[in-house]
């Protein structure tokens, strides 16, 4: 298959690569998660009840409070984080809590990223580079 | 960005390491936001429960506290949001002994850094109110969104660690709504019915919430066809922050900066409309009573409760009987005044419990549930009513006075 790029306006962390797990639905890690058992808890969201660990969550934008700039950095010293965050919009808890984590983060696209990534794609996100991009290397479903 | 001699000074370490962090936490948050450069603060408000910062986030606060004084203490006043316990009453809700020891660590911490520990998201009410034209680094959401829209101040959404640094380098990365550009209108709601109760106000603020999107929207209400109490404003204002990751509305002929719509709404842009009627502010509640026909609690809280609030649920429960578990939670402010006016004593002689200090969502809400055996709780916060599906309860999101009816029915709900 040809691979896609999608560039992005900002993006911070490490390069990574992994699955992705898709949805059009916001994402805050207080509203969302039960960061116990890893999992999307909140009843009315695209993705309840699915694990998010080690997955790359591409989703639409971030939403609700402050107290994912805290829950991060308690997630990633648990293992219980995904690999990567993926989103349309940020807001700043987002990349506050990605900078204390040192999670990957990346954001900002010409299209919408939740449609561009199949559910389950491999995907490979370079912040570093002189253009920050998320790369489709392997189709999902 | 662009720093200046301070700025690169503590960058260097010049003055310890904990600035240090601070300033380059700061910078990484303002380069992805394409921030140019620093605005001084006025003050900053640490929002750091320990259900949400957690073990690693409690040992990261005392590494910092081992540091000598001088490397470790903020510049400018810095003020707490609600904690994760009321420790006067912690076994009332059948906190557990480690919740309450995570909390102390995290209090000497803060406590350490010359943090002074209000833990109230009501500050706009009883500490020190911005004022207009003031920057800013808040760290609830509701109290951004209503220092921006009602006073008129200028901060971000400041998430603990940015508010902790902006405390620490009495500054913030310049961008978002510390910009003039930023705080103009995005989209437009026409408001066909002017909210009465406060959970209406709620359920409006809900409403909008989803309409906006997204952190960078900037709603400009049309048609409330009176000022709002700041109790009205806080609950609309919490709750649209919540659904909506909002930080800034205007009320137009209302709030500060909006005395005219030409001075919000770009006349040169075509800006999206919405409306909004009664029948949508009933549909929303409506949604969330469907779930179920009963409740194990009623909570009052998010944001906790000013004093006049407690007043009307002292009022509420006079001469009847809560024979469910009720919960009004207010501020260590409020809390005292509630306690020599009377209003506690009548409160708690009805059978309801005052706390102090936390917030339900914030107070270990999923352990809490599984000590009580609550699963399904009545409110008239609905911004509690928007967060607390995460922890697994169901909630209903009701008018104080039908809240209050439910807790001493105990608790069916009357549809």
């Amino acid at each position: 298959m040809t691979e896609k790029i999608f560039y992005a306006a900002a993006a911070m962390g490490e390069k990574v690569r992994g699955p992705a797990l898709v949805a059009k639905d916001g994402f805050s890690a207080r509203y969302d998660l039960d960061r116990i058992r890893g999992v999307f808890s909140r009843p009315e969201h695209k993705l309840a009840g699915q694990s998010y660990l080690g997955r790359i969550l591409v989703l639409d934008v971030a939403k609700g409070g402050v107290a994912t700039a805290w829950m991060l950095y308690d997630m990633m010293a648990r293992h219980m984080m995904p690999a990567a965050l993926v989103l349309n919009a940020v807001n700043p808890i987002m990349v506050q809590g990605a900078a204390l984590a040192g999670t990957t983060l990346i954001s900002g696209f010409d299209c919408d990223i939740t449609e561009a990534i199949p559910e389950g794609a491999t995907v490979e996100i370079d912040p570093a580079a002189q253009r920050p991009y998320v790369k489709l290397i392997e189709p999902g479903t | 960005m662009k720093l200046n001699d301070e700025e690169r000074s503590m960058l260097a370490g010049e003055q310890g390491p904990f600035r240090r962090w601070a300033i380059d936490h700061q910078i990484k948050v303002g380069s992805y936001l394409g921030a140019p450069d620093f605005v001084p603060i006025v003050q900053a408000h640490i929002m750091a429960d320990t259900e949400s910062l957690g073990l690693a986030g409690v040992e990261w606060l005392e590494r910092w506290a081992g540091l000598p004084a001088v490397q470790r203490r903020v510049r400018v006043p810095t003020i707490t949001d609600p904690r994760g316990t009321d420790f006067a009453a912690s076994a009332r809700i059948k906190h557990q002994s480690w919740m309450l020891d995570l909390e102390r660590r995290a209090v000497a911490a803060f406590e350490s850094f010359g943090v002074l520990m209000t833990n109230t998201c009501i500050n706009y009410q009883t500490i020190m109110p911005p004022v207009r034209g003031e920057h800013a680094a808040y760290g609830d959401t509701g109290v951004v969104i209503y220092s921006n829209s009602v006073c008129g101040a200028r901060s971000n959404f400041e998430g603990g660690p940015s508010a902790l640094s902006a405390g620490l380098t009495g500054r913030t990365p310049r961008y978002g709504f510390h910009l003039d550009e930023r705080r103009q209108a995005t989209l437009v709601v026409e408001v066909r019915q002017t909210p009465s109760e406060l959970s209406d106000w709620g359920a409006l603020g809900g409403l909008v919430g989803r309409l906006a999107g997204d952190y960078w929207q900037v709603p400009a209400l049309v048609g409330i066809d009176r000022v709002p109490s700041s109790d009205e404003m806080k609950h609309f204002g919490a709750a649209l922050a919540s659904f909506g990751s909002v930080a800034l509305f205007h009320l137009v002929g209302i709030t500060p900066e909006a005395a005219r719509g030409g001075d919000v709404i770009p006349s040169q842009q075509r800006l999206r409309r919405h409306v909004v009627t009664a029948a949508d502010i009933r549909a929303l509640q409506d949604g969330y009573c469907r779930q179920i026909d009963a409740v194990d609690l009623v909570v009052f809280s998010a944001p906790q409760l000013s004093l006049m609030e407690m007043s009307r649920v002292a009022d509420l429960l006079d001469g009847r009987r809560a024979t469910i578990p009720l919960l009004a939670i207010t501020s260590p402010q409020v809390k005292p005044d509630a306690d020599r006016m009377g209003l506690t004593g009548r409160i708690e002689a009805a059978g309801g419990t005052v706390l102090s200090g936390m917030c339900f969502y914030q107070s270990y809400a999923r352990e809490m549930a599984e000590a009580n055996g609550w699963k399904r709780l009545a409110t008239n916060s609905a911004k509690l009513t928007n967060i607390i599906g995460g922890y697994g309860y169901k909630p209903a999101l009701l008018s104080m006075e039908a809240c209050v009816d439910v807790a001493c029915a105990g608790g069916r709900l009357v549809q």
